[in-house]
């Protein structure tokens, strides 16, 4: 066991830990952010997804020694009280039925929008193709992305209205 | 960081909150907080029994304040003996329950399926929510009502029928400056009312429920309230629990079916950090750690040896069907001999109608096919997980399984403690469809806790579930049909054989995996069934046969059966309605127009309207599409996509489902893409088209997973198909371009004050294979009949058949 310095949502955390352990115990464990779900163990659902340096991370297959940058989970992606427009759009358009992988849907698009603010529709389903639903809302959740970027877009700078988020 | 005791503690302040107060007055239920993550016992020590009546008593349906609880504010709290997996019933609950009590729906909440706090409804199962759970909750909710009203006409002087009420106040008609709230009238007080009847069902107080056109709420489109929590991260679900002392447990699976441990070397483990004990009973083996990964390695890293089965537990499963058309006694009429119980259910009787012999003999053309749907697993997204509470002589088990109170006895008979010293504690989980009806991790969970002494979490790892899991059963589904001179459907045979002869119960303690590992055995197995076709087709001469098959292994195999949302209802209906559209084409006739034929051919119709609706929903989804009335099997193109469209429709119950799929079939890969799908529903009276809308959308692709993507594989010693790539499902690049929901009422008087309301969320996915099954042979002229259109299989269909 070591001390292992890990900044999570805009705070710093330093659990004692095997250093091979996977993110994804120590965040669920340790930190209490129970956002990120155990799927699979293998990378393959995208369950337990947080999101480093912008990119969709599986945390279940990521040594928490290997982590440098801060960790974004889904606790953290409201700011000030008020929802990511992703969440919300997922409110609006109703996307989960259980809802277990819904985490690793939400970051992943959050990805995705952050490199890519306007994706056609064949990008959307090629980039969220690794993360599996078994109740199947993948349809919903095609729309609610398609509602979020055109939401975010309004709020960007250049399009002159009030940022959202 | 201290979080320790974070989840639960918010857990049982959401169920409880708005009863604490209230229940020191009522002593209705007598819950004690100080057993959450209470006192532990000394390791390795089992709970003594304890004497006295247990902590969690049955609650009674027949006590109003079992139901509803009213609060000062004037807000109310319902306790409902359901379980929401996913399809928003509990908001549906609300809707109903607001309209009949008369008060805000924005001002209830409803608690459900925590055995201890809410009357045993059983849980989630059979798309019974609406249908029938909801009936004594209206009944209730209305006697609430009725309740109150008497209060507030006593209180304000004034006599019931000169009293109105809207939004939980009651007022005088003549004279609205007298009002008094329900919260002013019982606000944390008891209604001490108790109503009639024999059961949850039955249960009714004076108060009679309103008429279709009298609710308000219900029927509206409402967001879920389960929603914001499941995209916030504020949820806490099952898998979340945390308890102070609580230890990680994984299981240590046998390599192969029907294994016989002979030996465990605990010295593998020994060393390793944060261990704690190997727990194994029989062939059951499990790892304790302080740590969840440290379990998880453990587990992987423990030596064990095993002896195989002198005799293959099943044949593989490219093996399976042969085996199945080979199985003895191959269906008939005669009663299974004794000692072939292990190989074969119980015989269904055959239901024969006319002359089906007399009808094949003079038929001008005689049509035979058969249809193979494997094994498919539930695979439930989060693997099986449980986390049990061993203190001060009780078990809490924390568990998202759909039938708590089934796990609650099962729970109970299996460690042999009295039932009112365990209770169940409802949370979210990852959706099983079925899975969870049958919740092994429970049993893991309180098993080790009541051996340890200390909380314990266990959860499976992907490939235990995915190859351990309880699985669709495999059908094998010979058909037969008689056409005369001018085309008319004349005879016809099903005869289902289905491989469904370890079927799991409902967290029957006797066969739990675990019970099972550990040498426990019925005297027989359960049979599951073989399900008849789902049509009302005029057909004069028919005969259907059903019957269920084992595998030679029913015992501590992973190839063991249960409930995937409707049991077989998409097996038979692949079968028979590709059947009708191989029939359809035999006699030169629109797939439509043909099914519209056998169905209009008949004059009598059920109580429920079943041959009228089934007309209405195959023409409104026809109408939704823009069929294109001409046989099915266009002439191929040139191109390398070929396109086609079938329709297949089916029913459970008296919910009625239509469906229309578009697919584009690649000639070069084998790829089937279904580009567009159409459904007509009609299930009654709708709570909430919004949820409804999504369940039948997510249920509908659900079933499209089923014909592209899903099957169970083995050898004969194991299950190979272990995760996402050899269990593959379906996935965003596979989801159409458009999917269109009709909810259709096609009950000859819609607009009926007594509409019914119909279970909805099993029946959309019946008819999916077949649909898209009809669709590729409209393009391809290539009949597939087995599941599922995997690329390798349609590819070499193709080549085959020249395509």
């Amino acid at each position: 066991m070591s001390k292992i310095t890990l900044k999570v949502n805009g705070r710093t955390h330093t659990p004692d830990v095997e250093p091979s352990t996977p993110l994804l115990y120590i965040l669920r464990n340790d930190l209490g952010l129970v956002g990120p779900k155990f799927g699979c163990g293998l990378g393959q659902c995208g369950a337990c997804t947080v999101l480093i340096n912008g990119a969709a991370v599986r945390s279940c297959i990521t040594p928490v020694s290997s982590v440098r940058s801060e960790v974004t989970t889904l606790e953290g992606l409201a700011k000030n009280g008020k929802l990511h427009p992703l969440q919300q759009a997922w409110i609006d358009e109703q996307v989960p039925q259980c809802g277990f992988c819904q985490n690793g849907q939400i970051l992943t698009a959050k990805a995705m929008l952050d490199k890519n603010p306007h994706p056609t529709d064949a990008q959307i389903r090629e980039t969220m193709n690794g993360t599996l639903c078994r109740c199947m809302s993948y349809n919903r959740i095609q729309t609610a992305i398609k509602r979020a970027a055109t939401v975010l877009a309004d709020a960007s700078p250049a399009s002159g209205k009030e940022a959202v988020a | 960081m201290s979080v320790s005791n974070r989840v639960p503690r918010q857990i049982e302040e959401l169920l409880m909150t708005h009863r604490r107060g209230f229940l020191k007055s009522a002593g209705l239920l007598a819950v004690s907080f100080g057993t959450l993550g209470g006192r532990q016992q000394a390791k390795g020590q089992a709970p003594a029994a304890a004497p006295g009546p247990g902590p969690y008593p049955i609650v009674d349906p027949r006590k109003l304040d079992s139901w509803i609880v009213i609060h000062e504010d004037n807000s109310a709290t319902f306790y409902v003996g359901k379980t929401d997996p996913g399809q928003g019933t509990g908001t549906g609950f609300r809707q109903l329950m607001s309209d009949e009590l008369d008060i805000a729906f924005e001002k209830t909440t409803c608690i459900m399926g925590s055995t201890d706090i809410t009357v045993d409804q059983v849980g989630a199962g059979g798309s019974s929510a609406m249908e029938r759970d909801s009936l004594p909750m209206r009944r209730a909710a209305a006697e609430a009502r009725r309740v109150l009203l008497e209060m507030a006409s006593t209180r304000l002087g004034v006599p019931g029928d000169q009293l109105a009420v809207a939004n939980g106040v009651v007022t005088a008609k003549s004279d609205p400056s007298k009002r008094v709230t329900y919260g002013e009238l019982i606000g944390g007080k008891k209604f001490n009312v108790t109503m009639n009847g024999t059961n949850v069902n039955s249960v009714t107080g004076q108060a009679k429920i309103k008429t279709i056109p009298e609710l308000k709420n219900a029927g509206r489109p409402t967001h879920r309230d389960d929603i914001p929590g499941k995209v916030d991260g504020s949820t806490k679900w099952a898998v979340d629990v945390k308890l102070p002392g609580m230890v990680h447990a994984r299981n240590v699976k046998p390599p192969y079916a029907c294994g016989r441990l002979t030996g465990i070397d605990e010295s593998s483990v020994k060393s390793l950090p944060g261990f704690i004990k190997v727990m194994n009973k029989g062939n059951y083996v499990a790892v304790v750690c302080e740590r969840e990964e440290q379990a998880v390695r453990a587990a992987r890293q423990l030596k064990t040896t095993w002896e195989k089965p002198a005799t293959a537990p099943f044949p593989t499963s490219e093996d399976l069907f042969n085996y199945l058309r080979a199985a003895k006694p191959a269906g008939g009429s005669t009663p299974a001999p004794e000692g072939d119980a292990e190989l074969r259910g119980p015989l269904q009787r055959p239901i024969v109608v006319g002359n089906p012999g007399a009808a094949f003999s003079g038929a001008a053309v005689t049509i035979e096919a058969e249809y193979e749907i494997p094994f498919q697993g539930h695979t439930a997204f989060g693997p099986a997980h449980a986390t049990a509470d061993p203190s001060n002589n009780q078990m809490t088990v924390y568990s998202n399984d759909m039938k708590s109170y089934g796990m609650r006895r099962g729970v109970a008979t299996f460690l042999g403690m009295p039932p009112d010293r365990v209770r169940v504690v409802y949370m979210q989980g990852s959706q099983g469809y079925g899975r969870t009806a049958a919740e092994d991790a429970a049993c893991e969970a309180a098993w080790i806790a009541h051996e340890l002494g200390r909380p314990v979490r266990i959860q499976w790892m992907r490939d235990e579930e995915t190859a351990w899991d309880s699985k669709s059963p495999a059908f094998l589904v010979k058909m037969r049909g008689a056409l005369d001179a001018q085309g008319h459907l004349i005879g016809y045979e099903y005869d289902a054989r289905s491989c469904d002869y370890n079927h799991l119960g409902y967290n029957e303690p006797d066969t739990v995996l675990i019970a099972q590992l550990m040498g426990q055995r019925r005297t027989r197995p359960a049979a599951g069934s073989a399900s008849m076709p789902s049509d009302v087709y005029s057909i004069p001469n028919r005969k259907m046969t059903g019957e269920v098959y084992g595998l030679p292994a029913v015992w501590e195999t992973p190839v063991r059966t249960g409930n995937l949302r409707d049991p077989n209802g998409p097996q038979s209906s692949f079968a028979s309605e590709s059947f009708i559209d191989e029939v359809a084409v035999a006699a030169k006739a629109d797939a439509l127009d043909f099914r519209l034929k056998l169905l209009e051919a008949g004059t009598g119709d059920d109580a429920g309207f079943r041959r009228a609706r089934s007309i209405a929903v195959l023409k409104a989804a026809a109408e939704k599409y823009g069929w294109d009335a001409r046989p099915s099997g266009k002439p191929r193109g040139a191109g390398k996509i070929l396109t086609g469209r079938g329709i297949a429709y089916s029913f459970r119950g008296q919910t009625m489902v239509a469906q229309i799929a578009e697919v584009e079939v690649n000639r070069e890969t084998g790829h089937v893409w279904t580009k567009r799908m159409v459904c007509a529903h009609d299930c009654g009276f709708v709570v909430n088209p919004e949820s409804l809308r999504t369940s039948v959308e997510c249920g509908m692709l659900h079933g499209l997973s089923r014909a592209l993507h899903e099957e169970v594989t083995f050898n004969t010693e194991k299950v190979t198909s272990v995760d996402w790539v050899t269990h593959p499902t379906l996935r965003h690049t596979d989801v159409p371009a458009s999917i269109e929901i009709v909810l259709v009422n096609g009950d000859p008087n819609p607009n009926r004050p007594d509409l019914p309301l119909y279970g909805a969320g099993e029946a959309c996915l019946k008819p999916t294979m077949a649909a898209v099954g009809n669709a590729i042979y409209d393009a391809t002229g290539v009949r597939l009949r087995r599941v599922p259109f995997r690329d390798d299989r349609v590819l070499a269909a193709l080549k085959t058949a020249g395509v």
